[in-house]
This record gives C-alpha cells, sequence and structure tokens, in this order.
C-alpha cells in the first residue's frame, strides 16, 4: 500500500510503480523498452479514466481531502503574480488557518483569502488542519473590507473541515464571528468569486463563500456536516460515512444539478493531486472569465444580484 | 454545526398533562397553573423551561392585534433524504406532535403599543432545526418589519441545521444574514433573543446578529455542542461553559434578561432605539 494513494487509487499506483521499474531498468541496460511504457501507461490512463468515470460520493469526499491535494497556497503561487500576504485580525492575533493577502491576476490586483492546511505535521498543527478560529474569520473579514474600500476583487479558496470545535474558539465568539462575515460579505461593493478547492466543511467554509459566483473544483465536496458527522448522529455509527456521503448530496455534479452552486471547475485525469498545474490553469481561466463577466456591472445592481441569488436558496411549498 | 441536540417527537406527551410538574432543576414538584402564570419559570429557583414557539409568542405580544405571517411553508424534501428514517416521515411526525409546518413561527403584532415582527422556534420540531422553511420565514418576517417599519425580534431555541436539507440548510444562514443586512440598512432595530439551546448554524447566522442580543438565564448556547469539544480537546469544560452567563462574561451578548422581564426590557430597549417616549 502506498500512503499516498487512497484505497481505490492502489491498482493505479500499483501501475505507475511498474512503469517506474521498467524505466530505471531501461536507463541500466540496452533493451529498448519504451514501447512497453508506452503500453502501460495507456493502460495506465485508461484504467484511471474507468476508476473515475464511475466514483462514489464518498471516494470524492476522500479525494477532497487527499494527503497530496493542492491547498489555497499551492494555487497561489500558479495562479497569481506578487502575492503580499497580509496577517491577523487587529482584535486578537493572527490564525494560520486562513491566510489572505494582496496579489495580481494577469496583471489585476485582487484580494485572495483561503484556508490552508498544512502538509507536513508540524505544520497541520500550525494551520490547525484548515480549522479557524475566531480570530481567522475576522482576519478574513478585515481584509473583505480592505478590498471593498479599494474596490478590488475578493477571490476566496474554501477548505475546511469546519470550524474549530474548541473552548477558546467558543468563548472568542465563533458564532459571532462566522455570522458577522455572512452579514458583510452579502453587502460588499465589489465582485466575490468563492471556490471550493477541497472540502467546504460547514459554517467554517460558508464564512468565507458568500459571493457572486461560487465554484466547485470537480472533486471537492460541499456540505452542511461531513459524512462522518451526519453517519454518527443519524445512524448513530460513523461507519456508515459513505452512506451519509450519497445522502448529503455534497459532490459538485449533484450541488450543481439542484442549482446551489454555479460553476464546476473541471480537474485533471485522477484529480487535482495529480497535476497542479494543470489544476491551477484550469482554475485561473475559470476565475478570469468569472471576474470579467462582473466588469460591466454597476455596483447596486451587482449586490442587488447577490441578494437575489441568496434569497432564492431554499425548497419549500406553500399550501393555501 | 447541525443538531447534535436530539428530541424525541413524543417528549410532549411524555410531560405530564396533570396538575403537578416537578422542577428538573430543584426537583420542587410545582403546581401547574401556578408554573404556567409564572411563565415557566421555576418559582423555587428560578430555571427557565424550554417553551414552545406559541406558548412563547401568546406570552410575549399584546394579546391584540396579532396576524400570523406565512403560516404555510412547508418542506418539499427535494433531496429525498434518508437515514435510518426518511426525512418526510420524520416531518409527518413532528407535524403530528407539534401541530406546527415546521420549526418556526412568525407574528406580527404590538409590544406595549410598539408594532413588531416576532419569529419564535419551535425546538419539538426537530430540535428546531433550520431547513429551508425555517430560513424563508425568517426572511419573510425580515421582509414584514422593513414594509411595516417594525421592528424585529427572534426568539431562538435550536440545534442547529437541519442535516436532512444538506447544503440547503447550511446556505439559509446566508440567507438569513443577507436579509438582515438589508434591515439594519433602514434603520429597523433587530433584537435577537437567545433561549435554551441555540447552537450550530442558527446561533453562527441570525441568533448573532441582534442589534442588542440577550440570552434567557442558563440558556446553552454556541456553535460546536459541548459532547463534541469535549471530544476534540479531550479535557473537561469550564464550569458553566456555553451558558447565558458565560457568555456575557465573554461579551458576547449584551444581557441575560430574565423571561418574567422580557416584555419590559425589550420594551425599553425598541423605543429607546427608535427615539420613542418610555412605554
Amino acid at each position: 500500500m502506498d500512503p499516498n494513494f487512497l484505497d481505490f487509487e492502489q491498482p493505479i499506483a500499483e501501475l505507475e510503480a511498474k512503469i517506474e521499474e521498467l524505466r530505471f531498468v531501461g536507463d541500466d541496460s540496452e533493451i529498448n523498452i519504451n514501447e512497453e511504457i508506452t503500453r502501460l501507461q495507456k493502460k495506465c490512463a485508461s484504467l484511471t479514466r474507468s476508476i473515475f468515470a464511475k466514483l462514489t460520493p464518498w471516494q470524492i469526499a476522500q479525494l477532497a481531502r487527499h494527503p497530496q491535494r493542492p491547498y489555497t497556497l499551492d494555487y497561489v503561487t500558479r495562479m497569481f503574480s506578487g502575492f503580499q500576504e497580509l496577517h491577523g485580525d487587529r482584535r486578537f492575533g493572527d490564525d494560520a488557518a486562513i491566510v489572505g493577502g494582496l496579489a495580481r491576476l494577469e496583471g489585476r490586483p485582487v484580494m485572495i483569502i483561503g484556508h490552508q492546511k498544512g502538509r507536513d505535521t508540524k505544520e497541520k498543527l500550525v494551520r490547525n488542519f484548515g480549522m479557524p478560529k475566531p480570530e481567522g474569520y475576522r482576519k478574513a473579514l478585515r481584509l473583505m473590507k480592505l478590498a471593498d474600500k479599494f474596490r478590488l476583487p475578493i477571490l476566496t479558496f474554501i477548505d475546511t473541515p469546519g470550524a474549530y470545535p474548541g473552548v477558546d474558539a467558543e468563548e472568542r465568539g465563533q458564532s459571532e464571528a462566522i455570522a458577522r462575515n455572512l452579514y458583510v460579505m452579502a453587502g460588499l461593493r465589489t465582485p466575490i468569486v468563492c471556490t471550493v478547492i477541497g472540502e467546504g466543511g460547514s459554517g467554517g467554509a460558508l464564512a468565507i463563500g458568500v459571493g457572486d459566483r461560487v465554484m466547485l473544483m470537480q472533486y471537492s465536496t460541499y456540505s452542511v456536516i461531513s459524512p462522518e458527522g451526519c453517519a454518527s448522529i443519524l445512524w448513530k455509527s460513523a461507519e456508515r460515512a459513505a452512506e451519509a456521503a450519497e445522502a448529503l448530496g455534497l459532490t459538485a455534479d449533484r450541488l450543481k444539478a439542484l442549482d446551489l452552486i454555479d460553476e464546476i471547475v473541471a480537474e485533471p485525469l485522477g484529480g487535482a493531486h495529480r497535476d497542479y498545474d494543470t489544476s491551477a490553469d484550469n482554475l485561473k481561466t475559470a476565475l478570469l472569465e468569472a471576474l470579467s463577466s462582473f466588469d460591466n456591472v454597476s455596483t447596486d445592481k451587482l449586490i442587488d444580484q447577490r441578494y437575489a441569488r441568496l434569497s432564492q436558496y431554499g425548497e419549500f411549498r406553500e399550501t393555501a | 454545526m447541525p443538531s447534535r441536540i436530539r428530541t424525541e417527537a413524543n417528549q410532549k406527551g411524555a410531560v405530564p398533562e396533570g396538575l403537578w410538574i416537578k422542577c428538573e432543576n430543584c426537583k420542587s414538584v410545582l403546581y401547574r397553573a401556578e408554573l404556567e402564570r409564572n411563565l415557566d419559570v421555576c418559582p423555587k429557583c428560578g430555571t427557565h423551561r424550554r417553551i414552545g414557539a406559541r406558548a412563547r409568542l401568546e406570552r410575549f405580544l399584546d394579546p391584540e392585534p396579532r396576524t400570523e405571517i406565512s403560516p404555510n411553508l412547508e418542506s418539499t424534501d427535494i433531496l429525498k433524504f434518508r437515514d435510518s428514517k426518511k426525512y418526510r416521515d420524520r416531518l409527518l411526525q413532528a407535524q403530528k406532535a407539534t401541530g406546527e409546518r415546521d420549526a418556526l413561527v412568525v407574528m406580527k403584532g404590538q409590544l406595549k403599543g410598539l408594532s413588531v415582527i416576532v419569529a419564535a422556534f419551535e425546538f419539538e420540531f426537530m430540535g428546531g432545526s433550520m431547513g429551508s422553511v425555517v430560513g424563508e420565514k425568517f426572511v419573510r418576517a425580515v421582509n414584514a418589519a422593513m414594509e411595516e417599519s417594525a421592528a424585529m425580534i427572534c426568539f431562538t431555541a435550536s440545534g442547529g441545521a437541519r442535516m436532512q436539507e444538506a447544503l440547503y440548510s447550511l446556505l439559509q444562514m446566508a440567507k438569513t444574514s443577507a436579509a438582515l443586512a438589508r434591515l439594519g440598512r433602514r434603520g429597523i432595530p433587530y433584537v435577537s433573543v437567545m433561549t435554551d439551546p441555540t447552537m450550530g448554524g442558527v446561533s453562527a447566522s441570525f441568533a448573532m446578529l441582534g442589534d442588542i442580543q440577550i440570552a434567557e438565564p442558563g440558556a446553552l448556547i454556541g456553535f460546536a455542542g459541548p459532547r463534541v469539544i469535549e471530544q476534540t480537546v479531550r479535557e473537561t469544560l469550564p464550569d458553566g461553559f456555553q451558558r447565558a452567563e458565560f457568555l456575557l462574561q465573554h461579551g458576547v451578548i449584551d444581557m441575560v434578561v430574565d423571561r418574567r422581564e422580557m416584555r419590559d426590557v425589550i420594551a425599553a430597549l425598541l423605543s429607546a432605539l427608535q427615539n420613542r417616549p418610555a412605554a
């Protein structure tokens, strides 16, 4: 078992290991095995295609939190130039689970705000596994207001298991911090484009998720609760997470079909973690397109449209 | 964030219909009629018992005039959600047990002569959880407040977002908060009264967006539930954690108000905010 591959990715891992092995032999011997390598590569691609053609929601939930999945800063370095990270909420501290700052997208200044997970154990702890505390939401809010003041578009990148369930987070009013962001984002006088790049976990995700366009990377999820959390409450067992994932309808395809998100950004074959550059290219194209669609929209109209979009969330009937 | 607070739909039936009720806190045996006269606050120890949406509105509003707003909204279960039980069946059961169509009741009325729109949660309806109907009703309440230039008051009692409506529930947080942002721009006051319990997505949206934030004594108020936090931090929680008094101490709310004073206090606050003569 290769720990960098998920269960259902193991057949791909095995084939790739075999290809690597052949390459190694190829370097050392005079036998030309390029043909064999090409054949295996084709096989690998078609195997990947067939595995990824029928992913279950639970498998997609695992891809969304794949240990190799690109995080906010992986995208930022690839899509933007001149990123200047800005720190702190000016109230309590600087939460490393949310990063933000100014950067340029094809020359155009923008404000970037995103959850940030850690790659190794030490960084995971520093980043608190991408789970913000109130100071994180408040830093995000401060940066959004700064963007509003100078009329810079806001681009958010969502990737969090959720808000941090801790004593200190509660003491510092994490409910209020999340609520305040929702309240303020509804009225910001600048375009907001939100992209879920991994896990869109409940209130911690929504706190930077109110915008004029909401996009999901193809194998990202967006949900009111994690499949495990839902399973342990409704099925009384976290083991039933696969069923919960199915019931919650947390995948990009499903959410698009329900008209709860605006756009799906394609990931390269095998998922974003297989090719960071292509993923970043795809996302950058989508962001540029989204931003240009707001270029000729007046501020009042932008806010009205945003409000109309928010008001229309919900399914109900009214009987006489 | 969704409800981890469980209620059995038949809990209501379990409350003795008899003349006597035992206080869960001080164990005093109380005469039912006396308890009701005391607004379901234990006369011996001051414990605020949970009360339903109708009882809340009945006791809070002036007797006349009253009009209910959008009483006929119902969930459509668009996801056909099913866990150990069908969501549809859970809804029917909750409707039967409470007589309500969903977990929020909204009325237009008056408080000591001041025009108000009041929303109150029915906790017995699936733990007061918020799905599309609760979100829509709240927004309609806010819209009514804008139309009437009436103050908005909301009494929350909720475990949070309703899991059975998945992302729809989460998005109600954004929808309701956006409505309040509009209300705020019109300069119309909004008072949030958090009663036991106010958790998760309801706490992290309109409950915490009051111009004035009030809690009833002893109410549990927070985002993550205490058990979830305990499992995460693996330490015992501080005394009174997430209780109204704890929130007051930490600067999260303006005041803790006894239910029996609620009409007087809110009327005084609203008349001051709206620059009207003292009620």
